[in-house]
């Protein structure tokens, strides 16, 4: 079985402003996708959710700065599975509740280097 | 206490004492000497209370006895003498100088450092449980190998094996320093809680033994929560866990060692101490901001204390489930999760999950079909507890697939 990289997309701007109940449910949500996936013993690493803002360095020491909340698509997180082929990958990544709010999830085998 | 009674207690409760304060006194290398000298003092105990009757203080006499014992040992063995007692104390001339000190902070600090040398990484964990069991519960070879449902001779090769290993390391018996006890408390707890497991979960039938080692794995969960230093979360979610797993202990098995299941269970033997304990040590374990694994096992030990089948009880087992697995994948987690999920979201859903796990060559595998299928589909039900039967080694599981299949075929039209 190989690593996949799961890159969780979505637009910041239609996030709803989640209430401390809202947020839980969400993370529970979340707990429940990644537990079925771990109970399949393919959860390589839970990963982690990424704040909005960052930077990005351009050679020439140039400094952008974000936060990139006007990208229709940001990357707001990643986890990574095992699977057999990237068909299998994807067939996790079904049931991410990225997708209940407009987002996507983009599937990326990892090559080791 | 009865005499006959007493001297089966104090073994327990004082030969650890006796061999960690003399092995801490005589070194890694001299492991048998102390359990020599402690288990001659039993022997002795036992004889003479016999015929003398009890003296006046029982445990004040074991180490009266044992520190003659140890002072004569040092006096008769000269090459002892020589290479041991000048290496204790360098200003010793005669051993009667060599103090053996058996005061409360002595006693406490050897076991603890006893702990810490048995449950030392250099050894596989299948050994440091022996070597605990041996050591620090005083059980012989064979109640060991009758824990591990093993001969003696294994178990034997076992602890000289492990024992020679800390000797070749050249383990310290010292009390760890701080930033030891940071590093090597997982281990330690690693090791109390498969101590425990062993009593639990093992298909050995002897429900004394069983009961025996989960207390041991109690007793020294609850030394190492005395002591500040090792006083840490992580320790008290076991010793939570441990309560409350133990406050079915007399519901779960019937007279002949065979498993009362979880619904059958009657809840007026559930120890109501024990589970207040749990409670307790749970709070204890909550200050802090790390989540062990112990904590969420005994989250779900908790909601199992309370029978009564809420969708509130099974959507946060689900939880705790979840983020045990998404810590650490086992098969025993990956089945009682989606067991968990049958009772949130309905068996249809858990089907599906359940198919996906592929742990198709485990008994509590099609167990778990086997239930999911009851009242859905009852050929398929039967189908998959006959495939948990072929599969299931003991005989108290094949008993209780049996009276599963029955249910179900009287549940047929």
């Amino acid at each position: 079985m190989n690593d996949f990289l799961l890159i969780f997309r979505t637009d910041y701007n239609t996030m709803p402003k989640a209430s401390p109940e809202e947020m839980q449910a969400s993370t529970k949500r979340w707990m429940d996708w990644l537990g079925g996936i771990a109970a399949q013993n393919k959860l390589t690493d839970r990963g982690n959710r990424l704040v909005p803002t960052g930077k990005v360095l351009k050679p020439g020491n140039v400094i952008a700065d974000g936060p990139y909340t006007e990208i229709k698509e940001s990357i707001v997180g990643y986890s990574i599975v095992k699977a057999d082929s990237i068909e299998d990958a994807t067939e996790l990544a079904n049931g991410c509740p990225i997708l209940r709010i407009g987002g996507n999830v983009e599937i990326r085998e990892i090559s080791i280097l | 206490m009865k005499q006959a009674e007493l001297i089966p207690h104090l073994f327990r409760t004082e030969y650890r004492k006796l061999v960690s304060v003399l092995c801490k006194l005589f070194g890694i290398e001299h492991i048998e000497i102390a359990e020599d000298i402690a288990s001659d003092t039993f022997l002795v105990a036992s004889e003479l209370w016999g015929l003398k009757g009890l003296p006046e203080n029982p445990t004040a006499w074991l180490y009266t006895v044992a520190k003659n014992k140890t002072k004569d040992y040092l006096k008769r063995d000269s090459i002892f003498a020589q290479n041991v007692s000048k290496h204790l104390q360098p200003n010793a001339t005669t051993s009667e100088e060599i103090e053996i000190d058996l005061s409360v902070k002595n006693i406490n600090d050897s076991q603890l450092a006893m702990i810490f040398v048995v449950c030392h990484p250099c050894n596989p964990a299948e050994a440091q449980i022996g070597l605990a069991l041996n050591l620090l519960c005083g059980f012989g070879v064979e109640e060991i190998a009758n824990a591990f449902l093993t001969n003696k001779d294994n178990i034997y090769k076992r602890l000289q094996r492990a024992k020679e290993k800390l000797r070749a390391e050249k383990i310290k018996i010292e009390s760890p320093t701080l930033s030891e006890i940071n590093v090597r408390l997982p281990t330690v707890l690693m090791t109390l809680y498969l101590l425990f497991n062993e009593g639990y979960y093992s298909s050995n039938q002897d429900i004394t033994l069983r009961k025996d080692l989960c207390l041991e794995a109690m007793r020294l969960a609850y030394l190492l929560i005395d002591n500040e230093p090792m006083n840490k979360p992580s320790a008290n979610a076991l010793l939570s866990l441990m309560c409350f797993h133990s406050s079915r202990f007399d519901s779960r098995l019937n007279q002949n060692g065979e498993i009362i299941l979880y619904q059958d269970q009657d809840t007026n033997l559930w120890n109501q101490e024990l589970i207040a304990k749990g409670e307790y040590f749970l709070n204890q374990a909550s200050q802090g901001d790390s989540i062990s694994k112990y904590h969420l096992e005994a989250g779900i030990a908790y909601w199992h204390t309370i029978k009564a089948d809420t969708k509130e009880k099974w959507k946060s087992i689900l939880q705790l489930y979840n983020h045990l697995l998404v810590n650490e994948y086992s098969p025993i987690a990956a089945l009682n999760r989606t067991y968990a999920l049958a009772k949130v979201n309905g068996k249809k859903e858990a089907i599906i999950e359940a198919e996906k796990i592929n742990l198709a060559d485990h008994h509590l595998y099609h167990c778990l079909l086997g239930e999911l299928y009851t009242g859905l589909d009852n050929a398929k039900a039967i189908s998959h507890l006959q495939h948990a039967f072929t599969l299931a080694k003991s005989a108290a599981d094949k008993m209780l697939i049996s009276n599963k299949i029955l249910g179900c075929k009287q549940q047929e039209p």
